[in-house]
């Protein structure tokens, strides 16, 4: 059996990994869009102004695209290295949505951000235009098929398991592309990216304008940014909220343990606004409700009920004692392949085979299996409630503090005195990391919450692993703090270089500090 | 589904090739440029004209890479799950090495210090010079079979450590892909660059280009007289479902040249290697630069399809528990999938060749000291 210290080593070099990667991806999502707007309003009016803003905050997206293409890469190679019984169980299904990522979005991205940077002189404006649109263009794309194979992890639709090759195989490609997890994911996960993109333009402007420099530049990227981000935020909000968790058992479990609700309510169901889990207790100690509105929230309906953990665990636990059944009888249909009967009896248990997995953990053989265990196994498949809880808490927060900066930022460039109001300016500044701090509760809310599974009901995630050694656990992980240290020391200080110099680092004549050559 | 699953099985043997093929012609050449880039180019602004021959494109060209693993992953899980974890500390080097090209291109000529940018050279260097090497290293263990078995429930396992991966005949065909790389990469470089670089560039593509042909001939000659080799000795059913676990295998000196015989057409493959090495090396000395990379890119294909076509339809031979190599046949994704798969490569295929030759248009010419000083803050 495979050591409880393997896994979680692998689970912490998959997370920190995918994690830091995900420092990178949400401002390449979203600068993108605000250097085709840019660009377009060049394009459109002559004025040269928008072309350098084009091209300095282009120049900041740069050096961020840089550790996202690093970073990602490594995502890619360790579903293999690191995952590959996972790899082989789910490549069948798992494998095509990132290689037609490669094909149909990466390739784009990747080739025209050559031209962004380097054409200027080579194409015409329109042409130029049309080569940052294909960038935004395959950046997106990109987000939609990464979180197509997210979201089939999640719900994972149209396959079924087959006992003659041991895996799971795709039996409708279109249900997986169009699984409603994964549609409802990515529009919130891009959403989130374009206010990461907007905050980040918006709060150096702002220090720009607190300073006093280049005001002209800084005044006009902050209009655009505070006009992006007010749509994205109200996008992220409206459309990226709970009503995508009513959908699949995972998206139900998950919102269960993040709004802390054990028992299953009468609809429409109260929503806990602070709560004191007990987990052992299976209960909350303390919890401050406001009635109905989770009910509302999560089934847009009043007379829909949400399940409660301490039901899905009841319903879990008869699974998992089908699931049993379903190992024992694999196991006869795999020596005998051609019993008609041996595989009747399989397929009548076949959907429950996933929960049979997760005793796995425990012992080698389902005949070693106590009633202790399955009770283990059961509530395994509920996860921590109080981190989800929080994390969930906080992100939330963060969103609505973000949509009111935003909202006023708009209102303040509408009424052109922005650059008079130094709190506002205050404010946009200090909130800078603020929607990477939300992207970062939103992926641990969608992964962690997801445990113990890494596909939902289908594969338990210490069965996921590669046979490695421990040792060599600790040393690629080492290896990897190693590198991520030093890369983001690297890019911070070129960030903060460039967008210290400002605009003036194009090197043109016409903007502050050009002596300050880099 | 137009094809059969026969079909289909072979169809993705050739369309992983096409795309490793695909990987070392485009990043293989900015890979190359940067194995030569601390020693063709002798001060910064040499080195920065030499970084901008592939400037605006190395970002597409690793893309070939990542396509390919991703082909990999969707066609033949089990290769991937059981190639990549094998060989964990091969793969991780590769990544490491990788990480230097990203920051390298875009950060190296962002700051005017010497030891800045004189390090992202060598970082560069680490990112062009260690992925062939270790792809090299790759197929020659494939080519001996490697370590590994599973469980009955298709878990890989994987006995082998990584420095028995170092073995000669693996360093000979290490040897041979980093020589490829980079004589092609150098002929690249003389494509698009004049006087003392162009000078440095030609030269090295003789010396690699030599390399390689000889190290191509010497491999040969060892599969032809060591014991090299895995033959299905069970019946084969193409059409069955995959199951890597089916069949038995022995190792048979000599198996890996059983092909050539079987269809002698095949030979032409490795002559393809010879023709275009030999045509490369005659044409960059002439400073046809474009014809010789076409030439070189035609080698790149016989040497990989020669690797390929003597191993098939081995793909993972295991040394320890021969039964359980995986094959064209049996380590591949359901009929579905391939089916899917083929039809997104050839709608998709095109339309980036299209655009990526569109960028290499706009792109084209020669670059220059007059380029760099003109775009002395945007160039890399």
């Amino acid at each position: 059996m495979v050591s409880e210290q393997l896994v979680d080593l692998s689970r912490l070099q998959f997370a920190a990994t995918a994690m830091y990667h995900f420092l990178f991806v949400p401002l390449t999502l979203g600068m993108v869009w605000m250097l085709v707007i840019m660009e377009s309003v060049y394009v459109m009016t002559g004025k040269t102004i928008y072309k350098d803003m084009t091209r300095f905050w282009g120049k900041l997206f740069g050096i961020n695209f840089a550790l996202g293409v690093t970073t990602g890469i490594t995502l890619e190679f360790q579903f293999g290295t690191n995952w590959a019984y996972y790899s082989h169980y789910v490549g069948d299904i798992f494998g095509a949505p990132l290689a037609i990522e490669g094909l149909m979005a990466f390739f784009l991205e990747s080739t025209f951000i050559g031209l962004f940077f380097f054409g200027w002189d080579r194409l015409s404006r329109q042409q130029h235009l049309l080569v940052t649109i294909l960038m935004a263009v395959g950046t997106n794309l990109s987000a939609l098929w990464i979180l197509i194979a997210n979201g089939w992890m999640q719900n994972p639709v149209g396959s079924e398991f087959s006992y003659e090759t041991m895996r799971m195989e795709l039996t409708d490609f279109w249900a997986v592309v169009f699984n409603p997890v994964a549609q409802g994911k990515f529009v919130h996960t891009v959403s989130a990216g374009y206010v990461t993109g907007a905050m980040f333009v918006l709060s150096i402007s702002a220090w720009y304008l607190l300073r006093g420099r280049d005001v002209e530049f800084a005044k006009r990227s902050f209009r655009i940014a505070a006009a992006f981000g007010f749509a994205s935020i109200c996008s992220v909000i409206v459309l990226g909220d709970e009503s995508g968790y009513a959908l699949g058992e995972a998206q139900q479990t998950k919102l269960a343990a993040m709004e802390a609700m054990w028992d299953t309510e009468p609809a429409p169901a109260s929503f806990n606004l602070v709560a004191l889990p007990d987990e052992a207790g299976m209960k909350n100690d303390f919890a401050l409700h406001i009635p109905w509105a989770m009910g509302i929230i999560g089934t847009r309906s009043l007379d829909k009920t949400l399940p409660g953990l301490n039901e899905i665990y009841a319903k879990n636990r008869e699974r998992v004692t089908v699931g049993i059944e379903a190992v024992k009888r694999l196991e006869t249909l795999r020596r005998n392949p051609r019993d008609t009967a041996a595989r009747e009896a399989f397929e009548q248990v076949r959907d429950d085979l996933g929960f049979g997995l997760l005793l796995k953990k425990y012992v080698a053989s389902m005949d070693d299996v106590t009633p202790e265990l399955i009770d283990r196994a059961a509530r395994d498949t509920l996860p921590r409630v109080a981190p989800l809880f929080w994390t969930f808490r906080i992100m939330v927060a963060l969103g609505f503090a973000m949509l009111a900066l935003f909202g006023l930022a708009l209102w303040h460039s509408v009424k052109g005195d922005f650059a008079q109001r130094p709190w506002l300016l205050k404010w946009a500044l200090y909130f800078l990391p603020m929607p990477w701090l939300a992207c970062e509760m939103g992926w641990f809310v969608a992964e962690y919450g997801r445990q113990p599974w890494t596909i939902y009901g289908v594969l338990p995630t210490h069965l996921s692993v590669s046979t490695l050694t421990v040792e060599s656990l600790y040393g690629s992980l080492a290896g990897f703090v190693g590198f991520y240290t030093l890369l983001l020391i690297v890019e911070m200080y070129l960030m903060v270089r460039f967008a210290r110099q400002g605009p003036g680092s194009l090197g043109t004549g016409r903007y502050q500090n050009e002596a300050q050559h880099a | 589904m137009i094809f059969d699953y026969p079909t289909l099985k072979l169809i993705w043997w050739l369309l992983v090739g096409v795309l490793l093929v695909g990987f070392a012609i485009m990043d293989g050449h900015d890979m190359g440029v940067g194995t030569l880039l601390p020693f063709a180019g002798r001060n910064d602004e040499e080195r920065r004209i030499i970084i901008n021959t592939v400037g605006p494109h190395w970002d597409g060209n690793q893309v070939w890479f990542i396509t390919g693993g991703g082909a990999i992953f969707a066609a033949w899980p089990i290769v991937y799950a059981t190639a990549f974890s094998g060989f964990y500390w091969a793969m991780l080097a590769v990544l490491w090495a990788l990480f230097f090209r990203p920051v390298g291109f875009d950060y190296r000529s962002k700051i005017h210090n010497a030891v800045w940018r004189s390090t992202w050279d060598w970082g560069l260097f680490v990112g062009g010079a260690v992925p062939p090497l270790i792809f090299g290293v790759a197929f020659g263990n494939l080519l001996q079979g490697v370590p590994f078995h599973f469980d009955d429930t298709l878990v890989p396992y994987y006995t082998g450590s990584f420095w028995a991966l170092l073995n000669p005949f693996a360093l000979l065909a290490g040897v041979v892909s980093t020589a490829m790389i980079t004589c092609h990469g150098a002929i690249y470089l003389a494509h698009r660059t004049e006087g003392d670089i162009q000078r440095r560039a030609i030269t090295a593509a003789l010396v690699f280009g030599v390399l390689m042909l000889a190290g191509f001939s010497a491999a040969g000659l060892w599969i032809a007289n060591g014991s090299f080799g895995y033959a299905i000795t069970s019946a084969v059913d193409a059409a069955a479902l995959p199951n890597p676990l089916a069949k038995t295998v022995e190792a048979q000196s000599g198996a890996w040249l059983a092909n050539y015989g079987k269809a002698p057409l095949t030979v032409l493959v490795p002559a393809l290697a010879y023709a275009g090495g030999i045509a490369a090396l005659l044409l960059v000395r002439k400073r046809r630069t474009l014809a010789a990379f076409v030439a070189s890119s035609l080698a790149i294909t016989g040497v990989i399809g020669t690797a390929g076509v003597s191993m098939f339809p081995f793909v993972m031979p295991s040394s320890t528990a021969p039964g359980a190599s995986l094959t064209v046949w049996d380590a591949v994704s359901s009929h579905r999938t391939l089916g899917i798969m083929f039809w997104a490569t050839l709608i998709f295929m095109p339309i980036i060749v299209a655009y990526t030759g569109w960028a290499y248009k706009v792109m084209a010419g020669k670059v220059t000291a007059a380029y760099i000083r003109e775009n002395e803050h945007s160039a890399y």
